[in-house]
This record gives C-alpha cells, structure tokens and sequence, in this order.
C-alpha cells in the first residue's frame, strides 16, 4: 500500500464529509440545528441520479442533486424559521421524509426498490465535485469571517435579538443560510452517486451525522471541520487497510472511527463553545 | 385544544376509513381453489433483485401451479412488519410467509398464538439456548435455511480457479455470523482447489448499514483489487454494487449474491451464489396443499436445489469448460457427503 494510494482513497472518502460539514457549520453557525444533513445528502443523492439520468450527463447530476438539496433547504427553513417548528424535530422530520420519499421516487422512476439504473458519473479523481470540496472549505471560511453576510450570519447565531435590534433580517439570514446549507450537503450524496454511476437506497449510511460530529469536533469552524472530516475519511482508510491485512482483529479495527470521534469530540468539546443562540430562535 | 381534538377524531375517522381501502400492494394475486397464502415482504419490498423478487417468483409460480391464492403485504419502515403477519394470521390463511430473518421473533411469537396456521420464515434466524443449542421452532413454524456455505464453497473454487491470482477477495456486509457462514464456505472452496492462496476477506461495518453502503464497498474492493486480487465475491446488499463498480474501474471480476446479478455490471460478474427463495416459498406452499407441511428446521441445500451458482450464457465465455466440469464433480461430491464444507469460520 503506497502512500499515495493512502491519500487518495481519504480524499475520495473525506469528500462527502467536507461537504456536508461545511453546510453544517454554515447553518449552525446562524444558530440552525444541522441534524439534517443525513437527509440532504440522501436527497442530494437522489437528485443526482435524477438529474444524470434525465439529462444525460454527470454535470446534470451535480444540478439535479443541487436543486434537490436547495428545495430540502428550503423545506427546512420553511419549517423551523418561517412556522418556528423545533429544529430537532424538523431536522428529524426531513431525514425520515427523504429516506422514504427516495424509496417510493425510486419505485415509480425506476421501477426497483432497491437501486436505479447504471448513471453517467465521474471516476475516481476525475470527479470535479473533489475538487470542489477542497476548494470549498477555504471559500467558506473567507465567507464566515471576511464578510458581510459572514459577520451576519455570525451574529443571528450568537445573538439574534442585537442583531434584529441593528437591523439585521434574522430571519431572512438563517434561511439563506439553511438554503445553501442544503445545497452544500446534497452535492456530498450527489458525489456518492456520480462515483458509484447509480443512486442506491439509502446509500448515504449515516454520513451526514459523521459529518455533524467533525463540525462539532470542528469547533463550528470551517477549516478546523474539514481537518475534522479528513481525520475521520483517514480514519476509515486506515480501517479499511488494517482490515486487509489482518494484523488485528477485524471488530477492533472497525471501532478506530468510532472511537477517534469519541475521543476526539471528548476531548475537544470542553473548549468549544457552539454558536450561543443555537437551536434557540428569535421569538417574534 | 378542541382543535387538536377535532382534528384527533378528524384522523382517526381516515384511518378508520381506510380499513376498507385495499393498498395497492396487499392485492390478492389470484384467485383458485388452492391454499390461501399471505406473504409478507421485508424492507425493499418488491423490486429489490433480491430475497423479495425471489419470494415473488415462488408465490407466483404456486398460484399457476397449485391454484394458491397469495396476498401479498409489503411493510414500510420498521414497526408494522409484525402487523402484516398478524394481519394475514387473523384472516385465517393457511400459511404465512415472512421473507427475511428480520421476521424471526414476530413469527416465533405468532406462531403460539395461532397454532392451527401454518407459519414459514425465509431465512429464519433460529436462536440458541444456553448450552448454545439451537432452540427449535413452534410445531407449526417452518424455518427455511439455506446451506449458503455451499454455494459459497462452489464460487470460491471458481474464483481461485479462474481468477489467475493467488489472493481471492470478499467482502461482507454486516459482521455478523450470518455472513460468516457465507466467507467460511467461501474461503473453504478457494483453500480446497488452491492450497497456497489466500483470502482477503473484509467487512462493511457493524450495523445494518453496512448492507446499504455502496461508498463504503467501492472503497474495500478498490484496495483488494490494488493488492492484486482479481475476483471478489460479496455478500452484503447493495454495499456490493460499490464492489461491482470497483471491479470496473479495474477491470476486475465481481461474484454476486443471493440472486443472479449480472444485469448489476455486465460483463464483470463472474457468477452469483443464488439462493433459490422461489424454491423455498414453492416448496412450503406445496407442502401445505398436500397436507405435508410440518414445522422445524428445513435446509436448503446444493442437494435441494435450494442454493447454486449460475452458469448461463452470459458467463460461459469466462468458465473454460474443464473448470465447470470440476464444479460439477465438487457440486456432487457435496450433494454425496463425501465433502463437508464448514459453516462458521
């Protein structure tokens, strides 16, 4: 096992993290609770497929999975900004809406339970949405900390009632927030989806959550979530080596994910503050 | 609050009402003079390529053949699968199958609780006592096995056969002794024809997502495949369509499970270990009809008829004809008991 062949099966991994990681931390950090990101990501992922297959190429699918997490997004917002629902409560309501509203849409387009036909995709590094990801992260720290909208975003989460005081539209900030962070996340499931040239159900297998733990892990900041979703992708790589050489027993090696977020989180969140108005919206 | 009541009685009324509505996929499929059979999907339902589209196959072919009259229910997520038996039960059906180990402990329940109905499980999941003994099923619960090592031990044969390489891949799903049962056939059959090779084996994960994570199998046979093996046969859901998209990115070979899956990746899959759940469902449904159906243990093996591998004429030009020779003679040998292959690894 090459050193390269190491880096470049993390990178491919890490990618459907840093993703959703970065929608994550966006939407966290205007004080809205990520809990959906499974569920984008699953959408996204659908939506890839979709787009793939109705346009006839890989680039339709990263639209196809962007308009879909866009329009999740927005449902979300809708729900827990506009109508003020829990945020929990709603980020659950739309993962359990998606996982069965992929099965019953992969049933009437594709007429199979289980998987959709063969897509047009990307190989291996020739997949822009890698890329993407890695350029992404630093775009969406200059966002956050660079400016305006970032400072805006910044205050409806730590202190929506100053915010509103100034003049900010708290409300219309978290959702642009929520919007995008939708679309963020959708494009790692649509990544899952290009790289395997088919949508597979419910094939996102909980990624959205590990991406939720390497924003926490993160401390809600965008570089440091990123190193966090690199460590995780590392992490299963080594996992997926060590298994194959049986050095160790497999059951011990599949924890070293598991147990390096544990540890890492533990350790890591004595010292993070989330955003202070997370998950608390402003009462109007 | 009298809102919320209104709208409490609004809801329950709809569900009340929609006692009478047949779902669409509850229909009945036939009517004869047959028995009266209700199966119950697992999670996929129809159109899985799988376990469900096998049950399907052997449910039809009984209501041609034997005048059956099948009720189909297809469950959603989670809790209600223990209803749709229960449903099928109370409606008095002769027997009532539940596809899917996932069923054992609601059919092992329902069983006692309607002993004059005839009770089948696909791929029963049969507990153990203390003493690590298998407890048997109720009287009237039929659990169909199947020897799915030795399906497993035939593919692996061929693999190391054919495969040109001393390292033969798999991959499972969820770590699990169930799956296990699959790599100790598996590893058993390629050590059987090549002493000196040897089997990378690997596993999804530890939950049951790891049956659903193609991302995941992708990346375990892309490593495989960079170590220079060249066949790997999967046993782990649709986490093996990622082992099939691998085996295309390296030219390599990918053996499929459970059903014939070379429609997955045409051209690289070698073979599938298929279980025939349509035989097993025919099987039950026709046992019922002559009166013979009794519970316990029922395996299905290579002598049965109930596990296999395919060779058709999608795979031919891939199996020199020598080598199929040599399947056959170890098919026969197994079928005979002069060769045990081993369940548990």
């Amino acid at each position: 096992m090459s050193l390269l062949h190491f880096f470049g099966q993390t990178l491919r991994i890490a990618t459907p993290y840093l993703f959703a990681a970065a929608g994550g931390a966006l939407a966290e950090r205007a004080g809205v609770v990520s809990l959906t990101l499974e569920g984008f990501m699953l959408g996204g992922a659908f939506g890839a497929a979709i787009g793939a297959w109705l346009g006839g190429g890989a680039w339709f699918g990263i639209l196809g999975g962007l308009a879909v997490g866009l329009l999740l997004g927005g449902l979300h917002a809708l729900g827990s900004i506009r109508f003020g629902a829990d945020q929990i409560v709603s980020g659950v309501a739309i993962n359990l809406l998606v996982v069965g509203a992929t099965r019953f849409a992969l049933q009437l387009a594709f007429d199979s339970s289980s998987n959709s036909p063969r897509i047009a995709g990307f190989d291996g590094f020739a997949n822009p949405l890698i890329w993407a990801a890695l350029l992404l992260t630093p775009l969406l720290a200059v966002l956050l900390n660079r400016t305006r909208l970032g400072l805006r975003i910044r205050a409806v989460g730590e202190h929506p009632q100053a915010a509103a005081t100034l003049g900010v539209p708290v409300a219309r900030v978290q959702a642009v927030a929520v919007v995008i962070s939708g679309g963020l996340a959708a494009l790692g499931g649509a990544y899952l989806t290009l790289d395997q040239h088919q949508f597979t159900d419910s094939m996102t297998a909980g990624r959205g959550f590990i991406a939720l733990a390497a924003v926490i892990f993160g401390r809600w900041q965008p570089l440091r979530a990123a190193v966090a979703c690199l460590l995780f992708a590392a992490a299963e790589t080594l996992q997926i080596q060590l298994q194959a050489t049986q050095w160790i027993a497999a059951q011990f090696v599949v924890m070293i994910p598991y147990v390096l977020t544990i540890v890492a989180v533990a350790g890591a969140v004595t010292r993070a503050k989330p955003p202070a108005a997370l998950g608390r919206p402003l009462a109007s | 609050m009298s809102r919320l009541l209104i709208l409490t009685v609004a809801l329950f009324l709809l569900h009340a009402g929609l006692q009478w509505v047949e779902p669409a996929s509850a229909g009945l499929a036939a009517h004869g003079q047959g028995p009266r059979v209700g199966v119950v999907f697992d999670l996929g339902g129809r159109g899985d390529k799988s376990f469900n589209d096998g049950a399907y196959v052997g449910a039809m072919r009984a209501v041609k053949a034997l005048g059956a009259q099948v009720r189909f229910v297809e469950p959603g997520e989670g809790s209600d699968r223990e209803a749709g038996l229960r449903l099928l039960a109370a409606e008095g059906m002769d027997l009532v199958i539940g596809v899917g180990f996932i069923f054992s402990d609601d059919l092992t329940g329902l069983a006692k609780e309607y002993p004059n109905i005839a009770f089948a499980g696909v791929d029963y999941a049969v507990a153990l006592d203390g003493q690590g003994q298998p407890i048997q099923p109720p009287p009237n619960l039929a659990a169909l096995k199947f020897r799915e090592e030795q399906g497993s031990f035939l593919v692996g044969a061929l693999a190391a056969l054919v495969g040109g390489s001393k390292k033969v891949g798999f991959v499972g799903g969820m770590d699990t002794p169930l799956i296990h049962k699959f790599e100790a056939g598996y590893r058993a059959g390629v050590l059987h024809v090549c002493p000196d090779c040897t089997v990378l084996a690997q596993y999804a994960g530890v939950t049951p997502e790891a049956f659903r994570n193609p991302g995941r199998g992708k990346e375990l046979a892309l490593s495989q495949y960079q170590q220079g093996v060249r066949v790997i046969y999967h046993a782990s859901g649709s986490t093996g369509l990622g082992v099939f998209e691998a085996a295309r990115v390296q030219h390599g070979l990918g053996i499929g499970v459970d059903a014939d899956q070379y429609d997955e990746a045409p051209g690289f899959i070698l073979t599938s270990m298929v279980k025939r759940v349509d035989n097993a469902v025919y099987d039950a449904i026709d046992r019922v009809k002559a009166k013979k159906f009794h519970g316990g243990i029922i395996q299905f093996g290579l002598a049965e008829d109930g596990v296999g591998y395919v060779y058709d004429a999608h795979n031919r030009a891939l199996i020199p004809s020598q080598v199929h020779d040599r399947l056959e003679q170890l098919k026969a040998d197994i079928v005979a008991g002069r060769l045990q292959v081993p369940s548990t690894r």
